[in-house]
């Protein structure tokens, strides 16, 4: 198959084998769990449980309520010890609403499995998309997208390609690597049945070619008539070929446009973590509750991957890989290149935790001291959506928002290619982070601000209005006055009060009463 | 356990500023090492005292500017520009001429400016150009290597000279100087002189004077090292040399009597250290690839132009603080077509 190249890049250390030389590891029950409310992209869910409650594994313990949400289950059978807010995983280091579960250690399922379907072959999109739905199931890459809402692509759009993301670019990860060499063929039933769901005629499957054992199992797997339908293919490991757009041109040579999806150009891309979870929510009624974690980096005594429980502590974690290494001193959920740091190891494994990689001082870039840019383009070489990051910096520095838009801000995929290479030591992608950051707060403030205005603008409209209504009723009560002044009786009765009000006020004042005393008078 | 939280990525960066200096200083070693094979002790004086001058105005600025000093020092930065500077300067020009080149292109051409990375023009060019248009009598005395053999002038002898500006006793300087192959070029076909007679010379090698083509072989393998140590790209040295060649050989097809061959300018003067080091130093060039090829082609363009019609033998200083000047514009309308856009968004 002809493969195709993107702008710029990196060869990076994979750095691969530290965590792969153990086979996967499926750690015990931990005695609690910290279950977050959100741990995806989208709207948080809505607890079903409250403190006290016995839950079995696999059921329901929150509620999506939009569409680009996922529910949460619970990983494990026990005692809902509490709701309360925990850290989670974020670059904020924040802590977030979580469900506690203690754990009762029987690991019991009870009858919260769904109905099981060997079936799935007769049955529709709708329905298959509705149980993805009720796993929970999100895109494990990292990115946590809620998978049912990615799996319904916009009216109109065929997929004819699903593209199956096996990169895994960035160094030190292998959590797909090892899920690829130990359930090849649960990852290709997964493939089939979002290909069926999808509509799909062939899918891609892409594994970059510093992982030969996932792509010998892959292909032992694929039985040999399926050949043309799902490709395995090999392709350059070169970071981010993984990311989507990316990976996307290299097997197909297409962009996809700036401000649309994959959609657009009939592909649907998914990770290989994801279609494992489709597939045993599908054949075995099992909602997502469980991941591999690569738990490595120098700072591990004993790197390798684990199939850890949703909710998990990254401390237990660390635990089961052999505890942390002396000299520790970052810990990063993700890789290197997109990860963020962890200001401690409290927080929980959530459906996105790719990996877990600590680090020590010696194996990391120091925060500073930063030098000037001294303009030398290496980060313009290396970028992947052809960008210019140096001038984003510019102007991102400068709070120039309009120009760093102009010069493609929202393209920037936050890949770190351009900061890896700054010879300033720059942290180039904060920059970028931060003026997003900024342009969506402004234009959530104009947004607020339109609101208000229209709200002001309707009050006005309304005053007008029952000012005119006012207005409109006086006059017909005028005019109504007035022909009844024609009334010759009531005229001669009215006049007559008048006359006297007059001569007792003239008496009173001297003074002449204004035409308004009269017409208060009349009324 | 808790931990420090630091921005991505984690991971250790493959370059520094001052990595990438020091290997720029690397690659001018073969070619420094040549003009000082045939112009004598005089390049190195130059060189040492020119980088010593620069890196104490550095200290001096970066102190008044309230910066650290160590750490801006570290950069290399300022022996870099002292380095080239020097090398422009003919070998026994006097001490002064170097004291007065390494103040304007650090203490004005760089710091003035806001330092490291805000000079809109060539700190080094700035301080040749300065001295250049200053002390004409002083910056035309480049040594001949036959009138140096023949002077046998030493170590000693010429840190005397570069210090007092006056040769020792009982030399000349008309004995040891001659005109650089520019020079000569020029005043010859002034003169009537064809370009085969004077590249028939004895003093000429195959394009032009023996040592000018060493050197340029030797900067020329120094820039190529920075081409393979992706220090520098082939923008901007390609797109001058091409240029230079490509005018040049325009002009000697129509008359080869009038216009020396391309060879002869692009080995001749500071054409190849230009191209390779000078040109592409990218604070003050432009740094989109099309914008590279542009500055590139506009400098071996200028370049050719000043030294055929223009008031000065070579030109590359100059034609590079005049694409300085237009470098921001050029980055401007070379942006790349952003991945996913269409290829009208930016003309």
């Amino acid at each position: 198959m002809q493969l195709h190249r993107f702008h710029g890049g990196l060869k990076l250390p994979d750095h691969k084998a530290e965590s792969t030389v153990h086979p996967l590891l499926t750690m015990g029950v931990p005695k609690y769990l910290y279950v977050p409310l959100s741990q995806h992209i989208g709207a948080p869910t809505e607890p079903l449980v409250q403190p006290g409650d016995r839950v079995l594994k696999g059921q329901r313990i929150s509620q999506a309520k939009d569409y680009i949400c996922a529910h949460v289950h619970a990983p494990t059978s026990g005692r809902i010890k509490d709701i309360v807010d925990h850290p989670i995983p974020h670059p904020s280091c924040l802590s977030a609403p979580c469900i506690v579960i203690e754990s009762d250690a029987h690991d019991q399922w009870g009858d919260t499995r769904l109905p099981a379907w060997p079936d799935w072959r007769e049955r529709d999109a709708r329905s298959l998309r509705e149980r993805v739905r009720a796993a929970g199931i999100v895109g494990m890459g990292g990115a946590a997208f809620p998978t049912a809402a990615k799996l319904n692509p916009r009216a109109g759009k065929r997929i004819h390609t699903l593209v199956v993301n096996g990169a895994e670019c960035e160094p030190y990860i292998s959590c797909d690597d090892i899920l690829m060499r130990t359930y090849p063929e649960a990852i290709l039933e997964g493939a089939r049945i979002v290909a069926h769901i999808l509509g799909a005629e062939q899918v891609l499957f892409a594994v970059e070619d510093n992982k030969p054992e996932a792509l010998r199992a892959l292909t032992d797997a694929r039985p040999a008539e399926e050949a043309d339908f799902i490709r395995i293919i090999s392709i350059p490991s070169i970071y981010p070929t993984g990311g989507e757009r990316q990976l996307i041109q290299v097997l197909t040579g297409r962009e996809v446009p700036s401000t649309g999806l994959p959609a657009d150009l009939g592909i649907v891309c998914q990770n290989t973590g994801t279609l494992k979870a489709i597939r045993d929510a599908v054949l075995h009624g099992q909602p997502l509750i469980s991941r591999i974690v690569t738990v490595t980096g120098p700072g591990i005594r004993e790197p390798r991957n684990v199939q850890a429980l949703i909710g998990t502590t990254f401390a237990d974690l660390v635990a089961a890989a052999g505890g942390y290494a002396p000299g520790v001193d970052r810990l990063v959920m993700g890789g290197p290149m997109m990860g963020f740091a962890i200001g401690d190891d409290a927080v929980p494994v959530i459906k996105g935790t790719n990996c877990l990689l600590a680090t020590r001082v010696e194996d990391t870039q120091a925060p500073g001291p930063v030098m000037p840019c001294i303009r030398c383009g290496e980060c313009t070489r290396v970028c992947p959506a052809n960008l210019l990051p140096q001038q984003l910096y510019w102007f991102a520095k400068g709070k120039d928002f309009d120009s760093v838009q102009d010069y493609g801000l929202f393209d920037c995929i936050e890949c770190g290619c351009c900061a890896h290479v700054c010879p300033s030591n720059i942290p180039l992608v904060q920059y970028y982070r931060f003026a997003k950051q900024e342009i969506w707060g402004r234009e959530k403030e104009r947004q607020k601000a339109d609101i208000a205005r229209e709200r002001f603008e309707y009050r006005q409209l309304r005053q007008e209005r029952e000012e005119q209504e006012k207005a409109e009723r006086l006059a017909r009560k005028k005019a109504a006055l007035a022909k009844k002044d024609t009334d010759p009786d009531k005229k001669t009765a009215i006049d007559g009060a008048i006359e006297r009000a007059r001569a007792k006020k003239a008496a009173q004042s001297n003074e002449e009463a204004s035409p308004a005393d009269r017409e208060r008078a009349d009324s | 356990m808790r931990f420090r939280t630091c921005t991505s990525p984690h991971l250790i960066p493959g370059h520094s500023v001052g990595g990438v200096m020091r290997q720029v200083l690397y690659a001018l070693v073969p070619g420094t090492l040549a003009m000082t094979w045939f112009f004598g002790w005089g390049v190195l004086v130059n060189v040492s005292l020119a980088i010593l001058f620069s890196v104490l105005f550095e200290a001096l600025m970066v102190a008044a500017r309230g910066r650290p000093v160590l750490a801006t020092l570290g950069d290399s930065s300022a022996i870099l520009a002292g380095w080239l500077f020097a090398l422009a300067i003919p070998p026994l020009a006097p001490v002064w001429v170097l004291l007065i080149g390494t103040a304007f292109a650090i203490v004005v051409a760089k710091h003035l400016y806001g330092g490291l990375g805000y000079n809109p023009f060539n700190p080094a060019m700035v301080g040749y150009v300065v001295v250049l248009v200053s002390f004409p009598r002083e910056l035309s005395l480049w040594p001949s290597p036959e009138g140096l053999t023949n002077a046998s002038l030493t170590f000693l002898q010429t840190l005397q000279t570069t210090l007092t500006g006056r040769l020792p006793d009982g030399m000349e300087w008309d004995a040891i100087t001659r005109a650089s192959p520019l020079d000569m070029m020029r005043e010859s076909i002034v003169s009537g002189q064809t370009v085969t007679e004077v590249t028939q010379s004895p003093l000429f090698g195959s394009f032009s004077q023996t040592e000018w083509e060493w050197a340029g072989n030797l900067f020329l393998l120094g820039g190529l090292w920075l081409l393979y140590r992706r220090v520098i790209t082939w923008h901007i040295p390609v797109s001058m040399l091409l240029t230079l060649a490509t005018v040049a050989g325009i002009f000697w097809v129509m008359d080869p009597d009038y216009f020396a061959s391309p060879a002869f300018h692009v080995f001749s003067g500071a054409a190849i250290i230009g191209a390779f080091f000078i040109a592409t130093d990218p604070v003050s060039a432009a740094t989109t690839p099309k914008g590279r090829i542009l500055f590139g082609a506009g400098i071996g363009l200028l370049t050719y132009v000043i030294r055929t019609w223009g008031g000065y033998p070579d030109a590359v200083a100059f034609a590079v603080l005049l694409m300085n000047m237009v470098a921001p514009t050029l980055d401007h309308y070379t942006r790349p077509r952003i991945f996913g856009h269409s290829r009208d968004r930016h003309g």
